[in-house]
């Protein structure tokens, strides 16, 4: 039937311009037609809306207008523009109206019948002056603390959403949450064609924010709970979960830093845009090794992005000197770009999402995470995994040849340590210290590298002041010690 | 008293409700502030950004300018003791 086709159109969007709402509502808001926002206090849903309006009058030519029940205009101008939102230029360019209107129970006498045309006639006056495509309604619910007569007020609001929707302006409403319905006034009976929750959660003392579009008729979306962060630089939604295994592999081959490790593994190097896990117990080498990555890659002009989750960056490139490797002049050229952050000081996806808004400020061709354990104990073991899965992925996807460093306890057996993750790694290289004649020994060898034949050999090696040099092979009596156990 | 009533009367267009809400007013201060009002009529159809200053949103909408404070009934002025109660004229009764 020619119909159905028809039906199954989609619905035209008004794009948000929020980096990551738009692809979850696959394009943005419905065009012409009011979505509701809903959350608890200091969810966002005021941000979200300004955020819709900034970008709208900035980026696609659509003035908004933005009625705030809340706070007065100048109030509003200094909160949003912390994260960058310059509403008076705004303003003063006509793209943007902010009218307050401010409601006072005790200021106001009732008497007799009424209407809330005033409210219509401002708004429409607003709209026409700049020829405002979207609008945004902060928050309509505080009417009801305002006004005594709940039937008019409802009546009233209904007949607003009707009308806005005849105005064709693409609307966002926020809302409060509430105890037994979506929002307390129960908005949501008047608003059905699109809404969003957003909800702000502490769990251990880390905090998550998250977005679900609860509804959006004519549409498909995505329908489960996305993490999103407030940052400088505004929302930013992240939809996690589009996770196919589809990304190229590349046959580019990578040095590791050192002529002789590349030797190990197939006289190459790693694959680029593969992943690498170093792992070893304290004081091993990794932290160096990695540096050592870092450093030839630099020296090839490459850019390269260093997370660090237990130094600060100061720290790590002064030890890094006494090691003979120099990473300040990288710095300085611009090259390499530390992310230095305590791992318990926010939730994986929060980590998660910092991740990918550095990586894509920098757009580094390598990506180090040193050390990936401390991440994991911010959170449960199944959390650790998605979210690994899901930065291992994102990194392909953009082409990254990605190097974790994992420390490992002495208690447990090296190579089972990890097992969670090892399987996400491409090449596992182990370090490992051995006590023998009271001298501590290092080693190293590559337990794994997929896609190239790759040595066997455990190759003691040593830190100087020219960093670490692979030494001949030893006594087989001792290499064979450490493979047996390592203590 | 000898203070001068300022008056507005918000209103958007001649509907029903307005016209009641102006006759009321009339009548109400004809009988309890002869002599000492002045009554302005603001139609927001014409002139929507007059709206803006008194943060008008109901109509109609009287405010009382003068003397201050500004004092805001809203409705159709009906019931004139709430009126006179809004407007000061009558002390505001515990209930």
């Amino acid at each position: 039937m020619a119909s159905q086709k028809f039906a199954r159109a989609e619905l035209r969007k008004s794009p948000t311009g929020i980096p990551g709402l738009d692809d979850i509502t696959n394009g943005g808001l419905p065009l012409g037609r009011p979505t509701l926002v809903s959350g608890g206090p200091g969810s966002g849903k005021t941000l979200l809306g300004i955020s819709f309006l900034v970008n709208g009058a900035e980026q696609y030519a659509e003035p908004g207008v933005l009625l705030t029940f809340e706070e007065n205009a100048a109030e509003l101008a200094q909160d949003v523009r912390s994260l960058g939102y310059d509403l008076e230029s705004l303003i003063a360019q006509k793209k943007l109206i902010v009218d307050y209107i401010h409601v006072d129970r005790s200021e106001i006498e009732e008497t007799g019948e009424y209407d809330l045309e005033g409210l219509f006639v401002r708004l429409d006056h607003a709209i026409t002056q700049i020829g405002a495509k979207r609008v945004m309604l902060d928050t309509i619910e505080t009417l009801f603390g305002g006004l005594q007569d709940t039937g008019i007020l409802r009546a009233e609001l209904r007949r607003l959403f009707r009308w806005m929707r005849d105005r064709e302006v693409t609307s966002l409403v926020t809302a409060e949450r509430g105890e037994q319905m979506f929002t307390r006034q129960g908005l949501e009976e008047y608003i059905t064609d699109a809404v969003i929750a957003l909800d702000h959660r502490v769990q251990d003392q880390i905090s998550t924010r998250r977005i679900r579009i609860v509804k959006y008729r004519g549409s498909t979306h995505g329908t489960n709970e996305y993490p999103f962060l407030i940052s400088k630089d505004g929302i930013n939604v992240l939809p996690v979960t589009s996770l196919l295994l589809e990304h190229d592999a590349p046959q580019e081959r990578i040095s590791s830093g050192l002529p002789d490790l590349d030797a190990m593994l197939g006289g190459k190097g790693y694959y680029r845009a593969s992943t690498v896990l170093l792992s070893g117990t304290a004081g091993t080498g990794k932290t160096t090794l990695a540096a050592h990555f870092v450093n030839a890659a630099c020296a090839r002009g490459e850019r390269c992005l260093y997370f660090l989750f237990e130094e600060s960056p100061q720290q790590f490139m002064r030890n890094m000197r006494s090691a003979g490797i120099d990473l300040a002049r990288w710095v300085d050229q611009g090259l390499l770009k530390f992310h230095a952050d305590r791992p318990n000081r926010h939730g994986l996806e929060t980590h998660l999402l910092e991740m990918h808004r550095s990586v894509e400020e920098h757009n580094p061709g390598i990506v180090v995470i040193d050390p990936i354990t401390n991440l994991m104990a911010a959170g449960t073991q199944p959390d650790v995994r998605a979210m690994l899965t899901r930065v291992i992925d994102y990194l392909k996807t953009r082409g990254v040849t990605a190097l974790f460093t994992s420390l490992t306890t002495p208690a447990h057996d090296l190579e089972a340590t990890e097992a969670m993750i090892s399987s996400l790694m491409d090449s596992w290289v182990l370090v490992a210290i051995t006590e023998e004649e009271r001298r501590r020994n290092r080693w190293l060898y590559v337990l794994k590298s997929r896609g190239m034949p790759h040595s066997n050999d455990v190759r003691p090696f040593v830190i100087g002041d020219r960093g670490i040099q692979l030494l001949p092979m030893g006594k087989p009596s001792r290499t064979q010690k450490t493979r047996r156990k390592s203590r | 008293m000898s203070d001068n009533y300022a008056l507005k009367l918000y209103v958007a267009g001649q509907t029903p409700k307005a016209v009641r809400a102006f006759s009321n007013l009339r009548k109400i201060c004809e009988e309890h502030l002869e002599g000492r009002y002045t009554i302005e009529v603001i139609d927001l159809v014409e002139n929507p950004q007059l709206g803006r200053g008194d943060q008008i949103l109901a109509l109609p909408t009287l405010v009382r300018k003068l003397p201050t404070p500004i004092k805001k009934i809203i409705g159709d002025l009906s019931n004139t003791e709430r009126v006179l109660v809004g407007l000061d004229l009558r002390p505001r009764r515990a209930s």
